[in-house]
């Protein structure tokens, strides 16, 4: 029986086209559950700016803050610091921060920040997202005979200079991220906002 | 498992009943009594059987860890340590479920070190391999999101470096890394969700790609220390010759790894379930922390050898890249080995080296990827390993499409040597 008489343009075109709305609708479907991964709104709010009170960071000293559950370092720099960071240019991947996701416009300068002397950086290693430590002295580390001060990945041994610029040679591919942030006075930080006027 | 040529009908009747209605026990036998395997195994055979004992031991302590494991950042470590203390054995519940996780890798490792030895990826049983690699890469997903839930320092860290690994993606790295995690770093979102992967998705993906797995076995049959097909010599009633039935035979003998396997295992839980720091790293015995990175984050030791490939190369996207093609190529083994000749018995000395080398490889390799030296010298060795890893594949190509390869006759039966 059944295949008598059939018109098999017709039984494929209806199969063919039966199955692609069948497959459109099985993508839209699928879109809700796809979704749900994104960070929910709870996770949103919590990525809220932040102030930081710098006004007990001393000289040479770097305290961690906390925005959006990720570690802020800022950093008071010391003159020598600051002075030794063209120095080290032909030993970076980036000496001039040409890498725009990695700072915003108003931080793509020598010492990355809005004043020198205070650098605030999301440390997080660009490698694989590991919190470097702070090696603020200028001395020889094991890790570099020529070290002028900066952080070192403890994961997989990635070198930034007190700028948060990395060096060549080690895994991490960029220099650590500069997140927005403003001056709100001499002694607070806004971190997760930018300056008024600047992008 | 194929569909069984003479219909089996029992003598009791309530069982013909049923067995016309569910061909259940004819499928039994058929898989069992019915299934010929050749007669030579040796030692190397015991890891298939028991990787299906240790997922059953997973399965079967999973279930009661879930009854008293609570998924939510804020309450899993203390949960963990609620078992380990309060919980009427549940320190040993918990012990055979870790214990069994590194168990689970070393007998897999195995089971596919004695694919190569063998050639058991090659002709007829290349999809028994590549449904075989699926099985590796789903227990890897499984024992990854396994480690994050006690939500340890490792755990946090670990999680957060493995993820991170997506991020090497152009264009949506970034992004697809967030949608991972549901936040910006692992929290709460991402330990529920991994629960719910590690509990139920998973499993499932893993058991249905087991059957597979078997199902392929039983159509193309066993290989063997000789590489030998013992389907082409049958006796009149069409049995291979150098065939004995599944059961009894390698039932009795499976029980006897088993045994010795469980000797190991108990050992292992009563005496050193951290084995060393290297079953449960010492760092997961803190809670994460996500502000404060542990001195070294490595994954537990069965990821290592495709971690220190990650650690050597100063490149994060060629890392990544390097870390998923050691796993990928493997894959491709049936068709990178043009040998004709199976067994390594018969392949002559240079692939005997060859497979050696490479195992050393994977180990020196592993060494590395859990080394908390900063010593530079140690990265220029991982990266000639590196090297050595895939030489190995190109090697063997190069070995076999030319003919270079000198190797024995082959002989037409199995060998019994011991």
């Amino acid at each position: 029986m059944a295949n008598e008489g059939v018109d098999h343009g017709r039984r494929r075109f209806l199969t063919a086209t039966t199955a692609v709305i069948g497959g459109v609708g099985v993508v839209a479907a699928a879109v809700p559950f796809i979704e749900s991964w994104e960070p929910s709104a709870r996770a949103l709010s919590a990525g809220a700016p932040v102030t930081a009170d710098i006004s007990k960071i001393e000289l040479g000293q770097m305290v961690r803050f906390a925005w959006r559950g990720l570690p802020v370092f800022v950093a008071n720099r010391t003159k020598e610091q600051l002075a030794d960071l063209p120095s080290l240019d032909p030993r970076l991947r980036d000496p001039g921060s040409k890498e725009t996701s990695q700072q915003p416009p108003y931080c793509q300068n020598t010492w990355r920040s809005i004043k020198p002397e205070w650098l605030v950086m999301i440390g997080i290693c660009t490698h694989l997202g590991c919190v470097p430590d702070y090696y603020g002295k200028i001395e020889p580390e094991p890790f570099d005979a020529h070290w002028k001060g900066g952080y070192f990945c403890p994961c997989h041994k990635s070198r930034y200079d007190v700028a948060g610029r990395v060096f060549q040679g080690v895994p991490a591919p960029l220099n650590m991220v500069i997140p927005p942030y403003h001056f709100i006075d001499d002694t607070h930080v806004r971190i997760g906002v930018s300056p008024k006027g600047a992008a | 498992m194929a569909a069984a040529p003479n219909a089996y009908k029992p003598d009791n009747k309530a069982l013909a009943w049923i067995e016309e209605r569910l061909p259940i026990i004819g499928f039994m036998r058929s898989a069992t009594t019915d299934y010929y395997a050749p007669k030579n195994f040796n030692v190397m055979y015991y890891f298939g059987s028991l990787a299906l004992l240790v997922l059953v031991n997973q399965i079967v302590t999973g279930i009661f860890l879930t009854m008293y494991f609570n998924p939510s950042a804020a309450g899993a470590f203390a949960s963990v340590q609620y078992i380990m203390r309060d919980v009427e054995w549940g320190w040993l519940i918990r012990y055979m479920h870790t214990t069994g996780a590194s168990l689970f890798f070393l007998v897999v490792y195995l089971h596919m070190f004695r694919a190569l030895m063998y050639g058991s990826y090659k002709k007829p049983r290349e999809l028994l391999w590549i449904l075989g690699m699926f099985v590796y890469l789903a227990l890897m997903a499984e024992a990854f999101m396994g480690y994050v839930l006690p939500w340890g320092q490792m755990s946090f860290w670990g999680a957060k470096v493995i993820i991170s690994l997506f991020g090497a993606v152009p264009v949506i790295g970034n992004k697809l890394v967030e949608w991972i995690m549901g936040d910006y770093l692992p929290a709460d979102a991402t330990l529920n969700r991994f629960f719910a992967l590690h509990v139920i998705a998973l499993p499932l993906v893993l058991l249905m790609l087991v059957v597979l797995h078997l199902w392929a076995l039983h159509e193309v049959g066993s290989n063997n220390p000789d590489g030998v097909e013992i389907k082409e010599h049958k006796d009149a009633d069409g049995k291979p010759l150098d065939g004995i039935p599944f059961h009894p035979y390698y039932t009795v003998k499976d029980l006897f790894g088993v045994g010795a396997f469980l000797l190991i295992a108990a050992f292992i839980i009563f005496y050193q379930p951290t084995f060393f720091g290297l079953f449960l790293e010492h760092d997961n015995f803190v809670p994460a922390n996500n502000l404060v990175t542990p001195a070294a984050i490595h994954p537990v030791w069965y990821f290592m050898p495709f971690y220190a490939m990650l650690r050597v190369i100063p490149s994060k996207g060629l890392g990544v890249l390097t870390l998923f093609a050691a796993i990928a190529v493997l894959f491709f083994m049936p068709w990178i080995d043009r040998g004709k000749v199976k067994s390594w018995r018969y392949r002559g000395a240079t692939y005997k080296i060859a497979l050696g080398l490479f195992a050393l490889t994977f180990i020196w390799l592993g060494k590395i990827g859990g080394s908390e030296s900063t010593w530079i010298g140690e990265t220029y060795i991982g990266r000639v390993l590196t090297g050595v890893y895939f030489a190995f594949f190109i090697f063997l190509w190069a070995y076999t499409y030319f003919g270079w390869e000198k190797t024995k006759p082959v002989p037409l039966r199995v060998t019994m040597h011991d």
